[in-house]
């Protein structure tokens, strides 16, 4: 049985078949690309994984349990997080409560204790505080854990974010344009960091990416839509050469020839 | 610059000092006829401050407009009167009397019993109708702070339109103090542990809190139905403060007023409650003192209309009052910002 699967995943806004039968199988520890032009419905399949939408049609089947139709929140708690194609921090809150927000399942303590703080809560507290320092410290984001989120620059705040739905403990992490707005350098550093931060917490990846330079490197396996469907399926390699792949991004070729 | 253990611990035992010395002082005042006036306006400050931390943790901390408070007062005042008041009345044919021990015993049940009533209102209230956002959400709640107030009109054996008068005088400066020290603690608790972090993130991104496991709804009930709850207290030692209550103590007006008392004293601060309700509720009784109460509604909106255009985020802003921050909280950010320091010279 694999990790994680989508089966016939479609789903329609009003008239508008933004993902038609989509269908996607990932083992354990595989790092999947998701391509494709813009408004090929990328961002939506993730919308649906993580109970934003409830999809149409379709199943969402992760580690033997259905997931489709949940609630963001029970999605995650099953061990799927995901990062935002527009970033989504907390920009109220300073860079280590960001973390501490997520981190809900290390809380241990209950309502009551939160109303009277018994001893315990601070002893929680403080391993909380400690945990969250040592996840913003792999980030390399600990010395500015007082500060607040928006207080950031743009490629450190695509860090946090990362970080941040590390801190839910998940297994399978979504990656919606992690290199958007970056410069190569910056690219090339969030490479080394999400095969790092793959291994060091035995994740399996989806990532959604345009910058085809990232997308290449880090995927074992690439899927490409287009007008909801999907196109081509492959290795980096393989995907790169297919003439369907480059007539999505770039256009039928004949067209110019004459 | 990093405060002490010792410089935090003092500073709190002089504001509580200082705190029970002035209740002390109230409470021999309040028994003397000439001061009887000042000494319940000091009780109304204190009672509206409880009233506008407890929305504060509802339309503040959480982000949720509600405008039904005042309903929940008035739960938890006929509640703890109807306990004191029409209980004992219907059981022995006269209310509870403030000579016997037993009575102020019942009376402090009254006003947990008040609070929990109006947490549970809060809660059957807050669950279908906080799946609704901004101005709906705020519709419905008006709608259902005007049920309650209905309702309460209609219900016979507590009064009806009529209310309920003879309520025995049990709010005397240690049990509203007492109550005041009480709730504050416990909203502020609250407010620096998981939830209150929880509620500040559905407020700021409420998809992105949910992506991250927190569920929304319960979490926007929870603070819901603890604002209640507050509100219910806080009811409680109105009606026996003012020893008189009707249905009409609690409509729109009086919710109106603990908005204006949160917005200008800033939303997103246990210290902007205590600002705002003080000085709001000082204003018009110094008016009235100066005979000039019909100015109460030109002034008021005056003020509104200043704050809300220099101080967006009322006169406290993020500012809390440091004795306020637990120590163990302020010793963690201290801490953080040592090490951050020292990273970033190295």
């Amino acid at each position: 049985m694999p990790f994680f699967t989508i089966n016939g995943l479609t789903h329609y806004f009003g008239g508008l078949r933004a993902v038609s039968n989509f269908n996607l199988s990932m083992e354990s520890g595989e790092l999947v690309g998701l391509i494709g032009p813009n408004g090929a419905g990328k961002t939506t399949v993730f919308n649906l994984i993580s109970g934003i939408y409830k999809p149409g049609q379709g199943g969402i089947v992760f580690r033997n349990e259905s997931i489709a139709g949940l609630a963001p929140h029970a999605v995650n708690r099953k061990g799927i997080a995901r990062t935002f194609q527009n970033i989504r921090l907390f920009h109220d809150m300073s860079i280590i409560d960001n973390i501490k927000v997520a981190a809900r399942s290390r809380t241990g303590y209950g309502l009551a204790s939160s109303l009277f703080h018994p001893p315990r809560f601070w002893t929680k507290e403080h391993e909380l505080d400690a945990w969250c320092r040592d996840l913003l410290a792999i980030f390399g984001l600990d010395a500015k854990a007082p500060l607040r989120s928006s207080s950031l620059a743009y490629g450190q705040q695509r860090r946090l974010e990362i970080a941040r739905a590390i801190a839910t403990q998940p297994s399978l992490l979504l990656l919606d344009e992690p290199a958007a707005g970056m410069n190569p350098n910056e690219a090339k550093e969030l490479i080394d960091t999400i095969l790092w931060v793959k291994d060091r917490f035995d994740l399996t990846m989806l990532i959604i990416e345009h910058n085809m330079r990232v997308i290449m490197e880090v995927s074992q396996r690439i899927v490409v839509l287009d007008f909801g469907e999907t196109i081509a399926q492959g290795p980096p390699a393989h995907i790169r050469n297919d003439p369907r792949v480059i007539e999505a991004y770039l256009g039928k070729e004949d067209t110019h020839a004459a | 610059m990093p405060q002490t253990k010792r410089n935090h611990i003092t500073q709190l035992i002089l504001v509580l000092a200082g705190f029970i010395i002035l209740q002390t002082l109230i409470g021999f005042l309040s028994g003397q006829r000439q001061f009887q006036y000042y000494s319940r306006i000091f009780f109304l400050i204190e009672i509206n401050i409880i009233l506008t931390a407890s929305l504060a943790l509802i339309n503040g901390y959480t982000g949720q407009f509600s405008l039904g408070h005042a309903g929940f007062m008035a739960i938890g005042a006929y509640t703890s009167a109807g306990i004191t008041t029409l209980l004992p009345k219907l059981l022995f044919g006269s209310p509870l009397v403030t000579s016997s021990v037993a009575g102020h015993l019942v009376f402090v049940l009254s006003v947990f019993a008040g609070g929990a009533m109006a947490g549970l209102f809060g809660f059957v209230i807050g669950f279908p109708s906080l799946r609704l956002r901004g101005d709906y959400l705020a519709i419905v709640t008006l709608a259902a702070g005007e049920v309650i107030r209905a309702g309460l009109r209609f219900a016979d054996f507590l009064g009806g339109p009529r209310g309920i008068p003879g309520i025995p005088a049990f709010s005397s400066a240690f049990y509203v103090g007492g109550f005041f020290l009480l709730s504050l603690w416990m909203m502020r608790n609250f407010v620096y542990s998981h939830y209150g972090r929880a509620c500040i993130a559905v407020r700021d991104n409420e998809i992105a809190a949910s992506c991250m496991g927190i569920n929304t709804t319960f979490q926007k009930v929870w603070a819901f139905a603890l604002g209640a709850c507050f509100a219910g207290v806080a009811g409680g030692l109105f009606a026996h403060m003012s020893r008189y209550i009707n249905p009409d103590n609690f409509g729109f007006l009086k919710t109106l007023d603990i908005l204006i008392f949160l917005y200008i004293g800033g939303p997103h601060t246990i210290a902007g409650s205590i600002v705002g309700a003080g000085i709001f509720t000082l204003v018009p009784e110094g008016l009235r003192l100066a005979n000039l109460e019909g100015w109460r509604m030109v002034v008021y909106p005056l003020i509104l209309i200043l704050v809300m255009r220099f101080l967006k985020d009322g006169i406290m802003g993020e500012r809390e009052f440091s004795f306020l921050v637990p120590w163990k909280y302020k010793e963690m950010v201290q801490k953080r910002v040592e090490s951050s320091k020292l990273t970033v010279d190295s």
